[in-house]
């Protein structure tokens, strides 16, 4: 079958799905969540993703309003289209859910995750990884005489690149936060 | 506190179990004389018997259980009312909130064991939003798809007193499900059953939890239409029985002609109908050709399963209101002259009289109990809920539901247990109604301590039990599937069930044979009491029609015709 060739998305005016359910194209997507910042909603969110079957390629949740009582929950999911059409309608019908925006569809948006790598190495190959970590725009946030703990922040790809040409510069441990993303515009 | 919030929701009945950790409520429900409390014999039972309570009633059914293993003998019953999608507010008590955590005595995690199975749950650990949380509860309950919640209470919570908030003034907060539909998807809802050549309206339970102006509209827009109908085993009574353009239940032991018009049809509108897997069958066979509506007030529902070319978010009320407002104002038009076409067809397809059962000898066929308890009953007020198996089949088969909320029976969870409890729930609401738990015996004996609260409260719940001294459905299925190997299916030692009912100080009627049916029946509907009817039929009677798992709705099996081999190993593991 041939990819599809209607733009990626459902319509706005309701759950019609303008896509072929028989496509298994597997698609990403980040949705962001606003839930009620209470006891036990994160363990709701999850809860809805295991006990269905969907995917969680990376979460981030923190209370964004302290006033209004409300976090934001940011997940990367993958699946068919039906899947992640199905995905925003069982989060959106969720009681402590207060909006759910899937940010791959309704436009452009900014995508950012902050990642810790530390590399050990000596000789030509540190100043490699330092040469690396300048052009990636990465700091250095520790050293010592072997290592290195480069900080960066930056959309999950380069955050993979940066991790793919440090492994043979001696990484040894990372550490991702997951995506956080917000639509582009006002 | 608590006590005074439920009276504020109209809340006249609730069925409980007391214990330590919910001593405080059950004392100010002692001092009162405004709420009644049904005590049962097990929580499953409570809640059973709320649920028998809230379908028939369209009201939210109250149980209050105790913590630990008072709160997880209910789950069941919650995972029940989620899938049926019944209005439940469960309130169970908890050690007191000092003590959370440090495995107290009957501590249970509730909320998170709850928390998968609840449309929302809540703990609440201060006394002053307690009042604020009950009536939080209430609206989620029974606001857009209804559904099971629970309220987690400690015991120092229920001791403190605290500012009482009165219904009105609480804020429900932000949830609010949509009603009204799409006004354009609603035309092109209208100008599809305009133009329809083999139409079907295919409905279930969100007609009836919609409440009774929806079945009225539903009625009303079937006869100007004069389209077939059928339903899911939900949805029974919203359209009657006895209108002309019923075709039966629809899906795995539907009726021949509504599984075909299904398949053949060119629109299929479904209304409040969540695509099954016992309605669809194969889902790559299901009705190839038709262009299908689908309202529903859970966006969730819809393209769930089925792809919808139509789809309506909203009540089914609200909906078909402003539907059959547009219809009639465009004239009512329908295609009467491919419909007439249609009908014939249909008709060729209910010749093959697919209910139709052999006649018995002596031997009481099971199909032929029902349909004798059907034509005593006629025209009856009458309530009925069923167990799960086989006999449930049979119930939705040959008994005839000519209005909504008249039947109770398990269809999401498929809970054997469900009936006994569920039948005294619905003759709590109703005392004067003949209430009938069409049941087999071995689900039957999975409650069967409730008998005591009937017997105590003096529900006149009559226990039609079909014993085959099987379990009946299971057995089926390992002869249709696993080469005649009847691992663990049969009922020994069962207990005598006249014995049994004298024993809990009711009524017991055993009958096995066939010429003393009628009057056997006839006896247990006199009897004012509750009665225990041992119905002995025919030990391996299968439930026909039915379509094979994995199979399409025009690949039905109709009766006792060789069945080896008709499910393949890709059907077998379909359940």
């Amino acid at each position: 079958m041939s990819p599809l060739q209607i733009k990626k998305g459902s319509s706005k005016h309701s759950a019609y799905d303008l896509r072929d359910p028989n496509a298994e194209v597997i698609e990403t997507h980040t949705l962001t969540v606003i839930v009620d910042n209470e006891s036990g909603v994160l363990a709701r969110v999850i809860g809805l993703f295991s006990a269905r079957g969907y995917n969680i390629d990376s979460l981030t949740v923190a209370e964004v309003d302290h006033l209004g009582h409300r976090s934001r929950i940011t997940v990367v999911t993958s699946g068919t289209p039906q899947v992640i059409v199905q995905i925003k309608a069982q989060l959106e019908r969720m009681v402590i859910v207060h909006e759910v925006h899937d940010l791959t569809v309704e436009g452009p948006s900014v995508q950012r995750e902050l990642a810790l790598f530390k590399v050990r190495g000596q000789g030509e190959h540190r100043i490699e990884a330092l040469r690396l970590a300048e052009i990636f725009r990465a700091n250095v946030v520790d050293s010592t005489l072997e290592s290195f703990v480069f900080e960066m922040t930056g959309t999950p790809e380069k955050v993979d690149a940066f991790a793919e040409l440090m492994r043979p510069l001696g990484l040894v441990e990372v550490a991702r936060t997951g995506v956080a993303a917000l639509a582009r515009g006002a | 506190m608590v006590v005074e919030a439920l009276k504020d929701q109209g809340v006249e009945v609730v069925f409980g179990y007391p214990g330590g950790a919910v001593l405080p409520i059950y004392d100010e429900i002692f001092q009162q004389n405004d709420i009644r409390h049904i005590l049962v014999r097990h929580e499953q039972g409570a809640i059973h018997a709320a649920e028998g309570y809230a379908r028939s009633t369209g009201k939210p059914g109250v149980v209050l259980v105790t913590s630990g293993p008072g709160a997880t003998n209910v789950v069941t019953g919650i995972v029940d009312a989620l899938m049926d999608s019944i209005p439940i507010v469960v309130l169970s008590g908890q050690v007191p909130t000092f003590m959370i955590g440090s495995d107290a005595f009957q501590e249970g995690d509730t909320v998170g064991i709850t928390r998968p199975c609840t449309k929302m749950n809540w703990l609440v650990k201060e006394t002053d939003k307690l009042a604020e949380t009950i009536h939080q509860a209430f609206h989620v309950a029974t606001a857009g798809r209804p559904g099971p919640v629970l309220v987690d209470i400690p015991k120092d919570v229920q001791f403190a007193t605290g500012a009482y908030v009165e219904k009105p003034t609480v804020q429900t907060g932000h949830y609010a499900p949509r009603v009204a539909g799409d006004a354009e998807m609603i035309e092109r809802m209208v100008e599809l059953i305009e133009t329809a050549e083999k139409p079907v309206f295919y409905t279930g339970g969100g007609v009836i939890n919609s409440g009774p102006a929806a079945s009225q509209l539903l009625r009303e827009w079937v006869e100007a239409t004069g389209f077939p109908i059928t339903s899911t085993l939900m949805g029974l009574g919203a359209y009657p029985a006895s209108g002309k353009s019923w075709l039966g239940m629809l899906g795995m032991h539907g009726t021949y002609q509504a599984n075909w018009a299904m398949h053949d049809c060119d629109v299929m509108i479904n209304i409040g109908a969540r695509f099954d897997d016992r309605i669809t069958g194969r889902i790559n066979a299901f009705s190839p050709g038709s262009t299908r509506i689908h309202v529903d007030i859970d966006p969730s529902s819809v393209n769930k399963v089925i792809r919808a070319d139509v789809p309506i978010i909203g009540d089914v009320a609200h909906v078909l209101e402003a539907a059959l407002d547009l219809w009639k104002a465009r004239g009512r038009k329908v295609n009467r002259e491919a419909v007439g076409r249609w009908w014939a067809q249909i008709e060729e397809w209910k010749s093959v009289d697919c209910l139709a059962y052999k006649p018995g000898s002596s031997v009481i066929r099971p199909q032929h109990a029902v349909a004798r308890l059907e034509a005593l009953t006629k025209g009856m007020d009458r309530y009925i809920t069923t167990e799960v198996g086989q006999h449930q089949m049979w119930a939705a088969q040959y008994l005839g539901f000519e209005e909504p909320n008249r039947w109770m029976t398990s269809g999401g969870l498929g809970t054997m247990g469900y009936g006994l409890p569920a039948s005294i729930g619905v003759q709590i609401a109703h005392p004067d109604a003949l209430v009938i738990n069409v049941a087999g015996e071995a689900s039957w004996l999975m409650n069967m301590q409730e008998m005591g609260t009937a017997v105590q409260y003096r529900a006149p719940v009559k226990q039609f039990i079909l014993n085959n001294e099987r379990l009946g459905m299971v057995r089926q299925w390992q002869e249709l599937l696993h080469g005649e190997r009847y691992s663990h299916s049969w009922s020994e030692a069962l207990p005598d069930f006249v014995k049994l009912a004298e024993a809990f100080g009711c009524k017991g009627i055993r009958c096995d044979n066939e010429a003393d049916l009628d009057d056997a029946i006839r006896e247990m509907l006199a009897y004012d009491g509750p009665v225990i009817f041992d119905c002995i039929v025919e030990k391996h009677e299968n439930c026909f029609p039915m379509i094979p798992s994995g199979n399409a709705h025009n690949d039905m099996i109709l009766g006792e015709v060789d069945t080896q081999g008709v499910i393949g190993a890709s059907g077998a593991v379909l359940v």
